[in-house]
């Protein structure tokens, strides 16, 4: 009764789309309107959170070697470090600000994951370019998160990792188990199901 | 003479029309999303398993991606930008 892996990455792409759409929120509406109310401030580190809690069930029922286990183990623990993080700090529990370097953190580390376990090159199949776009967009992208550590209220570093979570929605909807890549599959990938 | 009730008005205009921008854009964002939704849905159908539910598993039939899109665009507009709207209009 499990769901196929693509499925799963699509899972967890729509959780990536609405992560962006609370932080493009938060930027358009201004910390202060987002602030009034209190469910709200904790709403997307929570979602984060969440979602490395989730990252767990996938470790162990859908990784199928070593590397793989060790990504997703990875990718869970970042995120939950990361949404506790924002979670403590906005709820005032944790007062150094050097936590917020928890979330550059996550997107290197998740960065690094994504580049380190796909072994195969760019063009041979989806996955392995979705693997490698993916990687990259994380460790370019956590200039947005570093910005945000060190100027917490500057919108544009928020908005930055609202369209770095874009990206990565994107990506993973993109992402099939077996599939070619701008016409490119690999004959050692075996043949697409669907 | 003071400056002062000269520009008050001009400030305050600015003001206003940030916000109108403000609540344009947070009201578009899951109508936007929704629709990007209905679009892939409509570009790539095969994408929608429940147009063709013959023989499809419990999976197949219940994560469809381009809906999931649709969902999320809905759920974040209706439980989140609308609240998020009626606080900027108080303010």
């Amino acid at each position: 009764m499990q769901p196929p892996a693509e499925h799963v990455h699509w899972m967890f792409a729509t959780g990536f789309l609405l992560l962006a759409l609370f932080l493009l929120a938060e930027v358009i509406a201004g910390e202060a309107v987002w602030r009034k109310r209190t469910w709200r401030t904790y709403l997307w580190p929570s979602f984060l959170f969440l979602m490395g809690v989730l990252m767990w069930p996938v470790m162990t029922f859908f990784t199928n070697s070593t590397i793989h286990m060790v990504a997703h183990g990875a990718w869970a623990q970042v995120m939950m470090l990361a949404g506790a993080a924002e979670l403590g700090l906005v709820k005032g529990k944790l007062r150094n600000e050097l936590w917020r370097l928890a979330m550059p953190l996550a997107f290197v580390v998740s960065g690094l994951a994504f580049l380190l376990h796909e072994q195969n090159p760019w063009l041979f199949q989806r996955s392995s370019f979705l693997h490698h776009l993916l990687g990259w967009t994380m460790l370019l992208g956590a200039v947005f998160p570093l910005t945000r550590a060190l100027r917490p209220r500057w919108a544009f570093a928020n908005a930055g990792i609202a369209l770095v979570f874009v990206v990565v929605a994107v990506a993973l909807f993109a992402d099939r188990d077996l599939a070619p890549v701008f016409g490119h599959l690999s004959p050692l990938a075996g043949e697409p199901h669907r | 003479m003071s400056t002062h009730t000269a520009t008050q008005p001009a400030a305050s205009q600015t003001h206003a029309e940030r916000t109108t921008w403000r609540l344009r854009l947070l009201a578009s964002l899951g109508p936007l999303a929704a629709l990007a939704g209905v679009v892939w849905a409509i570009v790539q159908p095969y994408r929608v398993t429940l147009l063709h539910p013959h023989d499809q598993g419990f999976w197949w039939l219940f994560v469809e991606p381009p809906l999931l899109v649709v969902f999320a665009g809905a759920l974040f507009h209706l439980f989140v930008a609308r609240v998020v709207i009626e606080d900027l209009l108080e303010e």
